[in-house]
C-alpha cells in the first residue's frame, strides 16, 4: 500500500541543515570548552591537558577583579531574580485571577513589551532616566535596572502555569473552610510553585549574563563578571577567559536543567 | 424546633444580575431537613448559579439565603457550614487522597491526627481506604468522584451541595453512583441539594425536584408530581417523552375538562388551575398511557396511520401519523406484547387513551 510519508526526516536535505546549525550553535562553545584546559598560553595551539588557566582565574593577576565581578553578579542576579519573581507573582495573579478588568489586554502588553524592545534602546533609556533623577551610577543602580528587566522574564513561565490552574481548587479550599490567605498558600502557592521556580531561574540566568544593560547603568568601576570579562578581553583573548566562560556555561546548564525538571514535575494533572 | 427553623434551605426573592442580564429571576424556594433535593433544568437555567450562591461563591444580588433560620447571603464561603462537590472535583492534585479528605477538618480547627481519623473513616465509607496514600491523578473518575464526596462530608456539612458530579462519569459507573449517592444521603442524614440537567437522575435520586428554565422556578414537587402532573408545557416537555395536541377548551369541571381539536373530535382529559373555558392550549399525553387497536375501544380514540415502529430494549415506541394533529409516540412495554398488538407500518389504526391519561398545560 503506498502511503505518504510525511515524516520531515525524509525531506531532502534535513540531515545536512540540521548538522549545520547544531555545528554553528554548538562548535564555538566546544571549542572554547576544549580550550580552556589547553596548557598553552595561546589561545590556539593546543599544547596538553592542564588545569592551569583554572587556577589562574582564582589566582592569578586578574584574580581579584573577577572575584569582585562575580560576587556583584551574583549578590545582583540573586536579589533581582528574588524582586522580579515576587513582583511577577503579584501580577500573573491579578492578571490571572483577576477576572475581567479594564485595560487587561494592554497590561498585558504593558509588562511583556519589554521582551520587543531592542535591548539597547532600553539601556540608554535607562541610563537616562537615572541620570535625570540624579541617581550616582553603581551597584545600586545595576540592581534597580536588572530588577526592572527581568519582570517579563519572570512573568511569563508563572503566568503560563497559572492558566493551567482552574478556579475551582481555590473555591474548593474557601468551600472547606480556608480563609482567602489560607487558600492562597495551602492551595494555589503549591500549585504555582514549578511556575515560580521556573521564573526565578530564568530571570536568575537573564541577570547574571547581561551585559549592555549593565554596561550603561554600571558606575566607574564596579563591574560584573559579563562587563569584567568584555574588559579583559579589549587587552586579547587570554585562556583565562575561557576558563571563566566555561565556568559560566556549566553553572547555566545546571540552573537550565533543574528548570526542566521542575516545569515537568506537572502537579496539577 | 420551629416550623422555619426545621428548614435546611430557606431562598426568599433571591435575584442574581450579572450586569444586564438577570439570570435568576426572584427565585423563592424552601428545602427541607434531610431531603435530597434537586434542581433540574438545562444549561443556562439558574440551577448552577443559585447552588453558588448558597455555597457563597456568587453574591446575592437581591433576596435573601437561610440555612437553618440563619441569614448566610452575606457570609463568604468559609464561614458557612455547607460543603461542595464540584463538577470536576476539584481534587487538590499535590495532596494524597488522605490529606485531600482531611483538609476540611484541619481548615476547622481539628488536629491533624484527629483529621486523619476521620478522614480514614470517610474513605473506609466510600470504600477507597486502601487509596489514602496515592494522589488523585492516581485514581479513576469514578474514584476520584467518591473521594470527592468524602471530602465534602467530612466536616459533616449542615448541607452538602452537589453540581453535576455526575456528568463525567460513563453511564453505568452513574447508574450505580446515584444508588451511592442516595444510600448516602440516607445514611448521613445530611441535607443534599443536587444540581443536574439529567431528567432520569433527577426522578430516580430526588425526593423533591425544582424544575428551572430561563431563570425561573418551573414546578416544584416529588419525581411522581413533576412526571405525572406537569404544571406547563416546559415541565411536560423537558421531563420525559410526551405528546402534544393542541386544543380548545369547552367546558371545564372538577378538575376535568371537555375539549376538541381543530377538526373537533372531542377528548375529556384532566384540567389545571388556570385553564377558561374557551382558551386554546396544548394537552399533553405520555406515550405509555396510549395504546393502539385496530377498532377504537372507546368514542374519543384517535384516528392514524402507523408509520415506524422503533424497538428500544424494554419498550416498542409506535409512531402514528394522527388524522387530526400532529405525529403521536405509542409506547408499548414488552411484558405486555402478549396483549396489545402492534400494527404494521402503514396500518390504519386507532390510539385510545388511559382514563385520565390526557392533561392540559398552561404555557
Amino acid at each position: 500500500m503506498a502511503t505518504v510519508n510525511n515524516d520531515i526526516k525524509t525531506y531532502k536535505g534535513f540531515r545536512a541543515i540540521t548538522l549545520l546549525c547544531l555545528l554553528v550553535l554548538y562548535a564555538p562553545l566546544v571549542i572554547v570548552t576544549i580550550y580552556s584546559f589547553n596548557a598553552s598560553a595561546s589561545i590556539t595551539n593546543w599544547e596538553g591537558l592542564s588545569f592551569r588557566w583554572y587556577a589562574d582565574v582564582f589566582t592569578g593577576p586578574e584574580s581579584d577583579k573577577f572575584k569582585v565581578a562575580a560576587f556583584n553578579s551574583f549578590t545582583i542576579a540573586i536579589m533581582a531574580a528574588t524582586a522580579s519573581t515576587t513582583i511577577a507573582t503579584l501580577a500573573a495573579t491579578a492578571m490571572v485571577r483577576g477576572g475581567k478588568f479594564k485595560l487587561r489586554t494592554v497590561s498585558f502588553g504593558l509588562i511583556s513589551l519589554p521582551l520587543m524592545v531592542p535591548e539597547i534602546v532600553t539601556a540608554v533609556a535607562t541610563l537616562i532616566f537615572f541620570n535625570s533623577i540624579g541617581f550616582t551610577r553603581g551597584y545600586l543602580t545595576i540592581l534597580v535596572a536588572h530588577i526592572a528587566f527581568c519582570i517579563p522574564f519572570a512573568y511569563l513561565p508563572i503566568s503560563a502555569r497559572m492558566q493551567g490552574i482552574e478556579d475551582s481548587f481555590e473555591q474548593a479550599a474557601m468551600d472547606l473552610y480556608a480563609t482567602k490567605r489560607q487558600a492562597f498558600t495551602k492551595v494555589l502557592m503549591p500549585l504555582m510553585a514549578p511556575g515560580i521556580i521556573s521564573g526565578f531561574l530564568l530571570a536568575f540566568i537573564v541577570s547574571l549574563d547581561d551585559f549592555i544593560i549593565t554596561n550603561f547603568v554600571k558606575g566607574a568601576g564596579v563591574e560584573t563578571l559579563p562587563t569584567a570579562i568584555f574588559g579583559s578581553v579589549k587587552q586579547g583573548i587570554k585562556p583565562n577567559i575561557m576558563a571563566i566562560s566555561t565556568m559560566l556555561l556549566s553553572f547555566s546548564i545546571v540552573m537550565v536543567t533543574i528548570s526542566y525538571f521542575v516545569s515537568k514535575s506537572d502537579n496539577t494533572k | 424546633m420551629s416550623e422555619r427553623m426545621s428548614n435546611a434551605i430557606d431562598v426568599r426573592n433571591a435575584v442574581k444580575r450579572y450586569g444586564d442580564f438577570t439570570a435568576l429571576k426572584r427565585i423563592s424556594l424552601t428545602i427541607k431537613d434531610n431531603e435530597f433535593f434537586t434542581l433540574l433544568g438545562p444549561s443556562g437555567c439558574g440551577k448552577t448559579t443559585l447552588l453558588r450562591m448558597i455555597a457563597g461563591f456568587e453574591d446575592v444580588t437581591e433576596g435573601e439565603i437561610l440555612l437553618y433560620g440563619d441569614e448566610i447571603e452575606k457570609l463568604p464561603p468559609h464561614q458557612r457550614p455547607v460543603n461542595t462537590v464540584f463538577q470536576n472535583y476539584a481534587l487538590f492534585p499535590h495532596m494524597t487522597i488522605l490529606e485531600n479528605v482531611a483538609f476540611g477538618l484541619e481548615m476547622r480547627g481539628k488536629s491533624k491526627s484527629e483529621a486523619r481519623t476521620r478522614a480514614g473513616e470517610m474513605l473506609e465509607l466510600v470504600q477507597l481506604s486502601q487509596f489514602a496514600a496515592r494522589k488523585p491523578s492516581q485514581l479513576s473518575g469514578g474514584q476520584q468522584q467518591r473521594v470527592a464526596l468524602a471530602r465534602a462530608l467530612a466536616p459533616q456539612p449542615k448541607v452538602l451541595l452537589l453540581d453535576e458530579p455526575l456528568s463525567a462519569l460513563d453511564l453505568k459507573l452513574r447508574k450505580a453512583m446515584q444508588l451511592e449517592l442516595k444510600h448516602l444521603q440516607r445514611e448521613t442524614g445530611i441535607t443534599f441539594i443536587f444540581v443536574t440537567h439529567d431528567q432520569e437522575e433527577a426522578l430516580t435520586m430526588s425526593d423533591r425536584i425544582a424544575v428551572m428554565s430561563a431563570g425561573e422556578m418551573q414546578q416544584l414537587g416529588s419525581p411522581t408530581e413533576i412526571y405525572e402532573q406537569p404544571r406547563n408545557m416546559f415541565v411536560a416537555d423537558f421531563i420525559g417523552e410526551t405528546n402534544l395536541l393542541e386544543v380548545s377548551v369547552d367546558q371545564v369541571m372538577n378538575g376535568r375538562a371537555v375539549c376538541h381539536l381543530g377538526g373537533g373530535h372531542a377528548l375529556t382529559c384532566n384540567s389545571v388551575e388556570g385553564i377558561n373555558v374557551g382558551a386554546k392550549v396544548h394537552m399533553s399525553v405520555r406515550p405509555e398511557r396510549l395504546f393502539t387497536t385496530d377498532v377504537p375501544v372507546e368514542g374519543e380514540a384517535l384516528k392514524g396511520r402507523v408509520v415506524e415502529n422503533i424497538f428500544v430494549g424494554t419498550d416498542i415506541s409506535t409512531i402514528v401519523d394522527l388524522a387530526e394533529g400532529p405525529q403521536f409516540i405509542v409506547r408499548t412495554s414488552n411484558s405486555e406484547r402478549g396483549n396489545k398488538r402492534i400494527f404494521e407500518p402503514g396500518s390504519e389504526i386507532f390510539v385510545n387513551m388511559e382514563l385520565g391519561a390526557g392533561r392540559l398545560l398552561v404555557d
